[in-house]
């Protein structure tokens, strides 16, 4: 036991002390805090009121009808050609002309501008004419303004989770997707990445000859599960980083644009509660309601952190070890990387499956291939943890880790006798029928 | 005996290791385990170190079946080397020195003491990826003993040695072989095998086909040869044959039931005779002659 222990610092230290390892431990979060600030940012700054000339030839429009926050529109008069040519010494960003039969031809509307402009001015611009048009034509045709509005309701549907203690929490479906894909992937892309280092580590000490020396001294068991623990802790160690470190960038991002958001925030609140007292949203507030920071509150009230974090971690380990079990005996197999190629197919094929298996698990969280996918060993890490939020019975949950466990000591029995076999083996190509003999070889 | 080895056997899928080996390997002495490459040797070392266990037959350290708390006391030097080459040859040290059981302040304590030995103090933090091939075999020498063990294992412990670090190496095992240790030295290099040992045994096609004390072999393979040095013309004898002649020396073969005076009184009246020495037999020419012996 000792030497194990001596063996997974050894393990641990070298490559926690690696630059690579701190790079990817700082790069990771910054980069989570970037998806997830930047826009919010863009959000807070980008609020200028834009200008636009509008030169109604239709007749249909006046100051009133031009109203608009985010947009300020001037009518202008005059000849289309000179406008035109004095556009580019105005400060207004675009020239927007409406022909004269409009009312016939909805496409013939062309706005001019220096550059390209954003689809978002671009659909304001198109969005005030449309209103207009569809007020003249529902007149044309009889009905009152005030009747067509009414028709236009404006659904939305909040998720209210039930419990059998009569809680009521409210939850977002789209937020814990988000959060399960999110887990789903992360998982996906560490076991892939520590098994993979598992292997090499066994090359390493294959090709650099240090392994009968290492053998000499401890079991083969020893140094493979050593290895493998190691490295896992290693792979903790960053999730544990990225956790600490994501979330104090994301506060220390808070912080340099505290009073933004906070208005923002704000500003958006009391839209929604407007929205809930019945009163009709326009299309423009809807893109508001998305705001991530309420998102990530309901997803907060209604999914079981606790449970959620020691299941990811449970998951991950479990999952971790089951694959690099495989690794680690291929690395034995095989005397350099190029060689383990070969080899590490069949193992990254499941890995592979269960990631395309989640993305249909992710929605569908409740369909018997979900269902599978989650309590087989081999799919159920991934599978598992993308359930996860949406809610999964203790039971299946059980049931899942228990086969975990199970296929882990099931595939590092395997391993550890090809494993055994293999340190030793030098200068011969290997098949696949060679590793099955070794399975049944005496010590 | 320090090692008791009884009828071992190792089977590997397609061939047989080590078919019936029985060897006694005595306390304090170097012992020589010879044998062409693939006959069993490095099988046998395998077995005697745990990193294998033999199908049948069974293996005594010190009177007691051989079991995984005996690693401590054994030291071993693979014949392909290596280390971690990212680490650092105190902490690479430390880290062997640990697995074989010694403490940490022990260890360190040790290390520093060889560290002087070898004059490699300025090593400490280096990564042996930048020390040079013989300053790489040194770290790995000091991997292999610092734990004191009472059975050291060598196997081809010369090879990719320069003349000096050869040297150092060879004065190590007589030091070691002074303090005590047992030495068992696997090697087909038959001028160290002459210089070194005590005892051979010599393995070939997963057999011992022979072994014993080094002196007593030689004395077995003596042909009744000798050379002499002279003046004159030498012709052959009564009691003696020309095997070989040379410019003033000759090697002869003395005929069965003659003595070296009789062969003497009949040189001296032919030749003046200025050297007469007995042919001892290198271990080259036992080893061709044995092995081709048992091949044939």
């Amino acid at each position: 036991m000792h030497k194990i222990l001596l063996i997974i610092q050894r393990e641990y230290f070298t490559r926690i002390q690696k630059k690579s390892f701190w790079i990817a431990s700082i790069l990771t979060p910054l980069l989570i805090t970037g998806i997830y600030a930047i826009p919010i940012w863009l959000a807070t700054r980008d609020k200028e009121i834009k200008k636009v000339e509008f030169l109604d030839q239709s007749g249909l429009f006046t100051n009133e009808s031009l109203q608009s926050k985010e947009v300020q529109f001037e009518l202008v008069k005059g000849n289309e050609e000179s406008l035109k040519k004095n556009f580019l010494r105005t400060d207004f960003e675009a020239l927007v002309i409406v022909p004269k039969d409009i009312l016939t031809q909805p496409k013939t509307v062309r706005i001019y501008a220096e550059k390209s402009i954003s689809l978002i001015l671009q659909s304001r611009i198109e969005g005030i004419i449309q209103d207009r048009l569809r007020k003249e034509l529902l007149a044309h045709a009889g009905i009152q303004k005030e009747a067509y509005d009414k028709t236009q309701v404006d659904v939305s549907g909040d998720t209210i989770i039930l419990s059998n203690e009569g809680d009521e929490k409210e939850s977002n479906s789209g937020g814990i997707m988000i959060l399960a894909g999110i887990l789903g992937f992360i998982l996906y892309m560490t076991v892939l990445i520590y098994g993979s280092q598992v292997m090499n580590g066994v090359i390493e000490e294959k090709s650099s000859r240090i392994i009968e020396v290492m053998v000499s001294s401890v079991k083969p068991i020893q140094l493979m599960l050593g290895k493998i623990i190691g490295v896992g802790l290693v792979g903790l160690t960053q999730f544990l980083l990225w956790a600490i470190l994501t979330f104090s960038f994301s506060n220390v991002a808070k912080v340099m644009y505290g009073n933004d958001l906070k208005k923002e925030v704000q500003s958006q609140m009391v839209k929604t509660a407007i929205d809930k007292n019945g009163k009709k949203s326009t299309s423009e507030d809807q893109n508001a309601d998305i705001n991530p920071l309420k998102v990530v509150e309901e997803v907060k009230n209604s999914v079981n952190i606790p449970l959620l974090v020691g299941c990811f971690l449970f998951f991950y380990f479990f999952g971790y070890l089951l694959y690099s079990s495989l690794f680690a005996a291929i690395g034995s197999a095989a005397e350099s990387a190029a060689e383990a190629q070969q080899f590490t197919f069949p193992v990254t094929i499941p890995i592979i499956i269960s990631f395309f298996l989640a993305q249909f698990t992710i929605q569908e969280p409740d369909s018997t291939i979900a269902f599978w996918a989650s309590i087989i060993p081999f799919t159920s890490p991934i599978n598992m943890i993308v359930r996860l939020p949406y809610g999964v019975p203790v039971y299946e949950l059980i049931l899942s880790m228990v086969l975990l466990i199970a296929g882990f000591l099931g595939t590092s029995w395997l391993s550890a006798r090809i494993y055994r076999v293999g340190i030793l083996m030098y200068g011969k190509k290997l098949t696949w029928k060679d590793l099955s003999k070794w399975l049944f070889y005496k010590n | 005996m320090i090692i008791s080895i009884q009828q071992v056997v190792k089977r590997y899928a397609d061939h047989l290791a080590l078919n019936q080996i029985d060897l006694e390997i005595p306390r304090g002495k170097i012992f020589g385990l010879l044998g062409p490459n693939g006959a069993g040797k490095t099988s046998l070392i395998r077995i005697i170190n745990q990193i294998t266990a033999p199908d049948s037959g069974r293996v005594l350290f010190n009177e007691e079946e051989l079991n995984p708390s005996h690693i401590e006391r054994i030291g071993y030097l693979p014949e392909e080397r290596g280390l971690y080459k990212k680490m650092k040859v105190g902490e690479q040290l430390l880290y062997l020195a640990q697995l074989k059981g010694m403490s940490k302040s022990h260890a360190t304590e040790e290390l520093k003491k060889w560290f002087i030995k070898f004059d490699i103090k300025d090593w400490w933090n280096k990564p042996v990826e930048d020390l040079s091939k013989g300053m790489q075999q040194k770290t790995q020498f000091i991997s292999t003993i610092v734990h004191q063990p009472e059975l050291l294992i060598l196997d081809e412990p010369f090879s990719g040695f320069d003349p000096i670090n050869a040297n150092l190496l060879k004065e190590e095992i007589l030091e070691l072989k002074e303090r005590g240790t047992t030495i068992i030295f696997s090697t087909h290099r038959m001028d160290s095998v002459e210089e070194l040992c005590d005892n051979v045994a010599l393995i070939n096609h997963a057999e011992v086909v022979l072994k014993g004390e080094k002196h007593q072999i030689q004395n077995d393979f003596k042909k009744n040869e000798y050379l002499i040095s002279f003046d004159g013309n030498l012709l052959n004898g009564d009691s003696y044959e020309i095997v070989k002649m040379n410019q003033n020396t000759a090697n002869i073969r003395l005929k069965e039931e003659s003595t070296v005076n009789q062969v003497l009184a009949e040189i001296m009246h032919q030749v003046d005779v200025k050297g007469f020495n007995e042919i001892i037999p290198g271990f080259d020419q036992i080893f061709i002659e044995v092995v081709s012996n048992s091949n044939s």
